[in-house]
């Protein structure tokens, strides 16, 4: 017998000595993030960068794959009791010697997890993780003539990349609303006195907006450039559009922040997307009855909101909780009971 | 069983505003969950993971009597909370809103020979929706035996002591065997229907497992103490089914407790299913730690208004129900576990023996709408 069929025979019995639960379950207890474990992170530190930006130092679990400069990670944080997920750019360079990796937040108004995470995580605190994924990344050929074009918290992929590869010839222009806002200001400003970047600072509360044709007199040889553009739609748009223009589109590769825009409104259009049915629903009657209405497969219950037999997950938009109006938003893993809840404008529901 | 119905006295609006003040105490509760409450859960299941893991370790030298009564103390104790605190209550969705797919409804499963998903059924949905309703709630007597006045007497009822005291011993596979509806379902038709040889296989794969883990593979590995850890682990299911049966018999049998007609729920309301929660259900009452091992079944009444609220606030939430029942002027049946489980069997016994057709009958909503 092989060593992995052993293996995988040993594992069985445990499972047996273990039933109902699994061997991880125990394991789970003494190390979390012990390889085969579901992926998890430890908070070990949050340092300050701005009054509303922080960094965090993560170790991850020892199934992280490692990422490339630029990829972003998903992360679960338990805020009042509640996961949420959200992702972040990693911030710290791919080969940091102790194995950690940083993401680096700004709190926004109203935001529920980068305010938790800026204010009040604390270090010991175990975190979910994914695997680091995205393509705003670097190409395996080194471009000679780099830009790195961010505003706000935009900068925090491209500072991964700056801090994983020197290129001969970088030019960032950054935008933020005063100096003390520009997230890293030190450690750029080192690389300046080091000549290794040029940085232009575009401080939006005084100069206002980034034009963006003012690219000509900041950068002069900005369409020479390989151009990493991050930061609020806006100036994504902006430049996409400048870059097209000027036809060299191929040299910019830009990132996008996918902000969570839903309306939550009265009623709207219900897709039940396993099923490949869209009906229209009002913002009274329950998704339960309007799936079974439109002929799909719902499961059910006590329909009253007791029994927990009809939950489904929610893929995207938003329900209204009949009985007491309260809103759930669409997020990875979050089940609704449908016999309960009504579409608070367009929904989808994985039936 | 009383022979006026305890709720003539209150009319239709007035239920209705007992409805809406009920709604007021979920809605409270409900918009202040968090960190406090989510630390609790995971806490208790992490206790109970240690309690379970450092018994059986003890159980390994059961062949020392000490190490023995350790281990099944232990054992015994996890079994509970595994059940009561954390498996009813997680199954029951009360953490689902924590969005932590390891404590979910959807995922749990409970050291029980009952599949959680069928348990779900059969206990969340058909026992939650239909409370005490004669022939829709098979907790009532779980098919066996005879618990109201209203129940039709059959001479089998004569040997209902005995029934209940087997049951308890082996509580888990009762449970197991009701939610199948074994009763209705091995009759000839019926055991051939492909969907309840299914439910059954997945029970038979669940009972194979547990018998498997408590009765080969634990004793196995004790070696010298193979028939020492057998007994502790028969033992510990024995205490625990004993335990369970006896909080769960406290929740709807002692005196006091209304049954419903069928014909009393057509068209309920919201109010008058909140009523019929709160008549047809009985607390216990005890310590803190009583109220833990009960898995806050102790709270019976509160549970089964509010049966997706987090266990560790039926407590406070009691006190604001107790108020209402108060305001309202109904009976809050609850007693010491004793006397509650006293009060229970006496009822078993009592009807085991046919009685006279009570002269009224229990809430009839139709009567009582046109009173009011």
């Amino acid at each position: 017998m092989t060593s992995a069929a052993l293996r995988r025979r040993a594992w069985k019995l445990l499972e047996m000595v273990t039933t109902p639960l699994l061997p991880s379950d125990y394991l789970d207890l003494v190390s979390p993030l012990r390889a085969g474990a579901d992926l998890r992170g430890r908070i070990e530190a949050v340092h300050p960068e701005t009054s509303d930006a922080a960094t965090i130092v993560i170790k991850p679990g020892r199934g992280w794959r490692g990422h490339t400069a630029g990829q972003y990670v998903r992360i679960g944080v338990d805020v009042d009791g509640r996961r949420l997920w959200r992702a972040y750019s990693i911030t710290s360079p791919t080969n940091r010697r102790d194995g950690r990796v940083t993401i680096t937040v700004k709190a926004i108004p109203d935001g529920k997890v980068s305010n938790h995470l800026v204010r009040r995580a604390t270090p010991g605190t175990l975190i979910q993780l994914d695997q680091p994924t995205g393509d705003f990344v670097l190409p395996q050929a080194k471009p000679a003539k780099v830009l790195y074009l961010t505003a706000g918290s935009g900068i925090t992929p491209v500072m991964g990349m700056l801090r994983d590869i020197e290129f001969d010839d970088v030019v960032m222009v950054h935008c933020a609303p005063q100096p003390q806002d520009v997230i890293f200001r030190n450690e750029l400003h080192d690389l300046v006195a080091d000549k290794k970047l040029r940085l232009t600072e575009v401080h939006t509360d005084t100069d206002g907006m980034l034009d963006i044709a003012r690219l000509d007199e900041l950068v002069p040889d900005w369409a020479e450039r390989e151009t990493w553009a991050c930061g609020p739609a806006g100036l994504l748009d902006a430049a996409e559009e400048h870059w097209t223009e000027h036809g060299v589109q191929e040299r910019l590769h830009t990132e996008r922040f996918r902000p969570s825009i839903v309306v939550a409104g009265d009623g709207g259009e219900v897709t039940f997307s396993a099923t490949g049915k869209t009906v229209d629903a009002d913002g009274a009657t329950p998704l339960l009855d309007i799936g079974e209405e439109a002929g799909v497969l719902m499961p059910s219950g006590c329909r009253m909101g007791i029994c927990f037999g009809c939950v489904t997950p929610l893929k995207a938009g938003a329900v209204r909780d009949l009985r007491t109006g309260e809103i759930t938003e669409a997020e990875p893993g979050v089940l609704i009971q449908t016999c309960v809840s009504a579409a608070a404008g367009p929904c989808d529901i994985e039936r | 069983m009383t022979a006026i119905d305890p709720t003539a006295h209150l009319t239709a609006e007035q239920i209705e505003e007992l409805g809406r003040e009920l709604d007021a105490i979920r809605d409270e509760v409900i918009a202040g969950r968090g960190e406090k409450d989510a630390a609790y859960i995971r806490k208790v299941i992490s206790a109970q993971r240690k309690l379970e893991l450092v018994s059986r370790g003890v159980l390994l030298f059961s062949i020392f009597p000490p190490a023995w009564l350790l281990g099944t103390a232990g054992l015994s104790v996890a079994k509970i909370m595994d059940n009561m605190e954390i498996g009813h209550n997680v199954l029951h969705g009360q953490w689902d809103w924590m969005r932590d797919p390891k404590i979910h409804s959807t995922t749990w499963e409970w050291d029980h020979v009952s599949p959680s998903e069928q348990w779900k059924h059969s206990h969340n949905e058909l026992h939650h929706t239909y409370t005490n309703v004669i022939g829709k709630d098979n907790d009532l007597g779980y098919g066996i035996m005879r618990v109201d006045e209203d129940q039709k007497w059959h001479p089998f009822h004569l040997g209902q002591p005995l029934w209940n005291f087997i049951n308890a011993c082996f509580f888990e596979y009762g449970i197991a065997a009701y939610d199948l509806e074994l009763g209705k379902n091995l009759h000839k038709r019926r055991r051939r229907n492909p969907e309840f040889r299914a439910r059954a296989k997945a029970v038979g794969r669940k009972i194979r497992k547990q018998v498997l883990k408590d009765y080969v593979i634990h004793p196995l590995l004790s070696g010298p103490s193979f028939l020492t850890t057998l007994a502790a682990t028969f033992t510990a299911n024995l205490v625990r089914n004993i335990w369970s049966h006896s909080v769960i018999m406290c929740g709807h049998f002692p005196e006091g407790v209304q049954v419903f007609e069928r014909q009393s729920i057509k068209g309920e309301t919201r109010g008058q299913w909140y009523l019929r929660q709160m008549m047809g259900s009985a607390n216990i009452s005890g310590s803190r730690a009583m109220h833990f091992m009960t898995g806050n079944l102790s709270h019976q009444i509160e549970h089964h208004l509010f049966p997706d609220l987090p266990s560790n606030r039926y407590a406070e939430v009691a006190v604001k129900v107790r108020a209402l029942f108060q305001k309202y002027e109904l009976q809050y049946v609850t007693g010491p576990l004793p006397k509650q489980v006293f009060s229970a069997w006496r009822k078993v016994f009592r009807l085991s023996l046919p009685n006279k057709k009570p002269k009224v009958k229990t809430p009839d909503r139709k009567q009582e709408l046109v009173a009011g």
